[in-house]
């Protein structure tokens, strides 16, 4: 006797090469960031109230900044085009890193479990919740950059460029919100996320190259730099946007290699997460 | 595709199950099966190992010792398999109050690979199978426990699962939303010729819908029967609170890993949720 429930794929889920697999893959990351977007549309208030934080950095950090020539910046580029790309990375980091107590608070809730019985690899779920905390940074990166061609930043009027740069946004939210997840993993309580969340972030921030160029860094400081990925997203939206000189492949590289690393520590933990 | 013995394959065989949790051993190897087409109700005092046991079933924790198949599948081996035949409506209110009725349950349809085609009708069916047509395009946030609830089993529905794992499924509700909640669960099992297992605090409901019912206490099953049986057994007005009482006696377990304060305070949770 044989049964397949009506819309279950046929022979192919029995055994799915890895075809089927990277199809599955992503049909959940479309999935979940539909629902994000569903979410989004529902409640509105997020994005507003988000993009205040960057408006600030951009109007009055870096109005002033701009002014008192304090930090070197590439010849020809003002500080204030230096900065959005920096700004940019940091309101996304911001989301990304506080990702981990929505899927605890989906633990509490009974989503997550009920996620976990459907046919979806561990991996698959932790890879879609990532785009889908992607889709709001998304929203960020595009609110900077308006805000920064308000303030007569000039970015490239390449749209693959500017696609690009969107794409990079999206890996990086993705690794970091990845990175929230296993600390999720590992603490299991919210409140205590939430301290974790708020004690990495301003040194996560002010550690990379947002602000600053890694050249006028402290040796100790330029060694963090080096090793975290934040830099690597900021250099990369950088060079993509202004035109800095970076080396694109090694930024991509380091940041997909710190997702997948990400990714896979988060579905190692999800169960010790969801069975608490 | 999958091979299935053609003589009496359980929907649920459980054997020599245990589950271990540091030092408390919340599932002590359990032997249990439910035959196709039952409606069958674990029972127990909290901390008994009831939803532990549970979540073997589902694929959501890896057995320490013994198996778990479901129609025959090996849920260790092939969980993917096992959660295409299983609905899960898991005791805390899981329907997410940020999204619409139509939302909860067409994420459940595309989870569960149902073609984008026949999506829209299917979704559709479901909700108004229990009941929410009207109610399909608000948001699950501002529905009652009752709603919530049908929700739900219209999410565990939408994949035709051949086995609707329900834990609690009427905790926290008035008598009238539990009544509703069961005319449901009971017209989806005739409909689908579907096996059912559920675990229930409440005696009335196990005696009036399950053919079978095993009680559990400290990881072990004490007893398995029809309820009639199980009153039988302890002599002529005795009520299955009785058997209840009798199996487990007085003694219940304090703060276990499942009974503990963490498993009440999420009821609670669930239940004020519920209003």
């Amino acid at each position: 006797m044989t049964y397949a429930a009506p819309g279950a794929p046929p022979v192919g889920s029995v055994n799915p090469g890895l075809a089927a697999e990277t199809a599955r893959l992503i049909n959940r990351i479309g999935t979940l960031c539909w629902v994000e977007m569903r979410k989004i549309r529902h409640d509105r208030t997020e994005l507003y109230t988000r993009a205040i934080q960057p408006a600030l950095w951009l109007l009055i950090y870096g109005e002033v900044f701009t002014r008192v020539h304090a930090i070197p910046t590439p010849a020809g580029i003002p500080y204030l085009a230096y900065l959005a790309p920096g700004i940019m990375a940091q309101s996304a980091l911001f989301i990304a890193i506080f990702y981990g107590i929505q899927i605890i608070w989906e633990r509490d809730a009974g989503v997550l479990t009920k996620l976990m019985v459907t046919p979806t690899p561990r991996s698959a779920l932790i890879t879609g919740k990532a785009f889908a905390s992607s889709v709001r940074s998304l929203i960020q990166g595009v609110v900077v950059i308006i805000i920064a061609a308000l303030l007569g930043v000039s970015f490239t009027d390449n749209p693959l460029r500017l696609i690009a740069a969107l794409a990079i946004l999206a890996l990086g939210s993705a690794f970091f919100s990845c990175l929230s997840m296993t600390l999720a993993g590992v603490v299991v309580a919210r409140d205590r996320l939430m301290g974790i969340g708020q004690a990495i972030t301003m040194p996560l921030f002010f550690s990379s190259s947002a602000l600053y160029p890694t050249k006028i860094m402290p040796g100790w400081l330029q060694v963090i730099s080096r090793i975290n990925p934040l830099t690597y997203e900021v250099e990369a939206l950088r060079g993509l946007l202004i035109g800095t000189q970076t080396t694109l492949w090694l930024d991509v590289v380091v940041l997909v290699g710190a997702t997948v690393l990400a990714i896979t520590c988060a579905a190692l933990l999800l169960p010790r997460l969801a069975n608490r | 595709m999958t091979v299935i013995a053609p003589t009496m394959t359980q929907a649920v065989d459980c054997v020599d199950l245990s589950y271990q949790f540091a030092t408390h051993l919340a599932v002590d190897h359990v032997n249990l099966s439910i035959a196709p087409g039952e409606m069958y109700g674990l029972l127990g005092p909290n901390g008994a190992g009831k939803t532990t046991t549970i979540r073997m079933i589902t694929t959501l924790l890896i057995p320490a010792t013994g198996s778990v198949s479901v129609f025959g599948i090996n849920a260790a081996v092939h969980p993917m398999r096992v959660r295409r035949v299983i609905g899960y409506v898991p005791q805390a209110l899981s329907a997410d109050a940020n999204l619409t009725g139509v939302e909860n349950v067409e994420l459940f349809a595309r989870l569960f690979d149902v073609p984008r085609r026949s999506r829209k009708a299917r979704v559709a069916e479901a909700l108004e199978a229990m009941g929410l047509t009207e109610a399909a395009n608000r948001l699950a946030g501002t529905y009652s426990g009752g709603m919530v609830r049908r929700l739900e089993l219209a999410q565990s529905l939408i994949s035709a699962p051949r086995l609707l794992v329900l834990d609690e499924p009427t905790v926290g509700l008035d008598p009238i939303a539990r009544g509703v909640v069961w005319e449901y669960i009971t017209k989806l099992r005739a409909e689908h010729d579907m096996t059912v297992l559920m675990t229930t605090h409440y005696m009335d409901e196990a005696d009036a819908y399950c053919d079978r019912i095993s009680l559990m206490h400290r990881g072990k099953i004490r007893v398995t029967g029809s309820p009639a049986s199980l009153r039988a057994g302890l002599g002529e007005d005795a009520t299955l609170d009785d058997v209840f009482r009798h199996y487990t006696g007085d003694t219940l377990d304090e703060a276990q890993e499942e009974g503990g304060i963490r498993d009440v305070r999420r009821a609670r949770r669930t239940a004020r949720r519920l209003g």
